[in-house]
């Protein structure tokens, strides 16, 4: 079973979701925890550790200046602005390029072939018995995030219990977090941003017809419009987590709030199973 | 030559346009001819790499000349590649003053 932990919204506590879903749950079983936010992964923060690296490569064109007769078709045909095409060179913006290989396609000199270059890292660490933790990281000025995060999750590929967590946002990167996924956690805050974006969040999943299920985090009793919401979208709301100082200094620290209060550790444990049960029916 | 000045609109009176890459429309002016024409940006409102692309639209044309507000990073360094001399424009008139005023030698170099 694959668990995918998004929001839409930042800062809505996916991390504190996934970190602490990884953490009951390995106490009885393995788990694979993905941090798919390759532009700023943090899950790292809560389980530090000695980690390996390897390289995660993207296909770039090179050019051969002899064959090249400078035609255009190339730029013409790269959506992204990565070619441009002098009369007597061409520039090459490798940070633009998305690795689609339509250049290579189109040129009719054939002088453009696929390279490659290093685009982000996974890092791989074993912070505690029963988690193995996944963490793609996306370099500075590149766009390719979904090139990271597919690498990241062939990783976890196949593994019996995968929680990733997603990145902000309902573009591309969390679309490729979240295909293929049995179920998604929403975490929301009950502010009018956190409504908007969970609204946001929840027209991804049902697109990709993952079934999803809303955590409200940070609740001072008034979930009104968020809990309104669900019942017209059929969203079930799994869980409200208080908001509570404790937690949030906790989660500061960069500590496991289930490793801190007991009391905690129950409900994840009960959110998992609830989970479990959700996702199981779908997969 | 060719002179491009970035414009909100396809006419001369229009006014000049601060960005270049998203600029609506580009007003090329051959000094052989004497006249405007107008061409509409297709990448003004695309979601990235519009700067690199614009400056090819500029490079196919000939261009010698650019006259706008400002250039972004990428779209600069594919305009001096390609030897185009960039003047800015930055006081809210129509693309006529730009150009009364290039000729004037009234605008600055930016590269």
């Amino acid at each position: 079973m694959r668990v995918v932990v998004a929001s839409g919204k930042g800062g809505t506590g996916k991390t504190l979701v996934a970190a602490n879903l990884a953490a009951v749950v390995a106490g009885s079983r393995d788990v694979v925890l993905v941090d798919c936010d390759v532009e700023e992964p943090n899950l790292h923060l809560f389980f530090p550790s000695e980690k390996k690296v390897l390289p995660v490569l993207a296909d770039v064109p090179v050019f051969d200046p002899v064959r090249c007769d400078h035609c255009g078709e190339c730029a013409r045909t790269c959506q992204y602005g990565a070619i441009v095409v002098l009369s007597q060179k061409n520039l090459f913006f490798p940070e633009m390029c998305h690795g689609c290989g339509g250049c290579e396609i189109v040129c009719p000199q054939g002088a453009i072939t696929m390279g490659k270059r290093e685009v982000g890292r996974i890092e791989f660490s074993m912070p505690r018995s029963g988690i193995t933790l996944v963490s793609g990281v996306l370099n500075e000025r590149e766009v390719a995030a979904p090139r990271v995060i597919r690498e990241a999750l062939r990783y976890a590929a196949g593994h019996p219990l995968v929680i990733c967590d997603a990145p902000p946002g309902t573009a591309c990167p969390l679309v490729e977090t979240l295909e293929g996924a049995d179920f998604c956690i929403l975490v929301t805050e009950p502010t009018p941003f956190g409504l908007h974006d969970l609204s946001l969040a929840a027209g991804v999943t049902d697109v990709l017809g993952v079934p999803a299920g809303v955590v409200i985090n940070r609740s001072m009793g008034e979930d009104g419009m968020i809990r309104e919401f669900c019942r017209s979208k059929n969203i079930p709301v799994l869980w409200t987590i208080p908001f509570d100082r404790r937690t949030a200094e906790l989660a500061n620290d960069g500590r496991v709030l289930t490793d801190e209060v007991p009391e905690m550790k129950e409900l994840f444990l009960e959110l998992f199973a609830e989970v479990r049960g959700r996702g199981e029916e779908g997969a | 030559m060719i002179i491009c000045i970035t414009s909100k609109g396809p006419k001369s009176s229009d006014p000049v346009e601060e960005r270049f890459g998203r600029s609506p429309y580009f007003l090329f002016y051959d000094t052989g001819k004497g006249i405007f024409d107008p061409v509409a940006n297709k990448f003004a409102d695309a979601a990235g790499g519009v700067g690199p692309r614009a400056a090819q639209v500029l490079i196919d044309r000939g261009t010698k000349v650019l006259i706008t507000g400002n250039v972004g990073g990428n779209a600069l360094s594919v305009i001096q590649a390609a030897g185009i001399g960039v003047f800015r424009y930055r006081d809210g008139g129509s693309v006529e003053d730009a150009f009364q005023k290039y000729q004037k030698g009234l605008l600055e170099k930016m590269a």
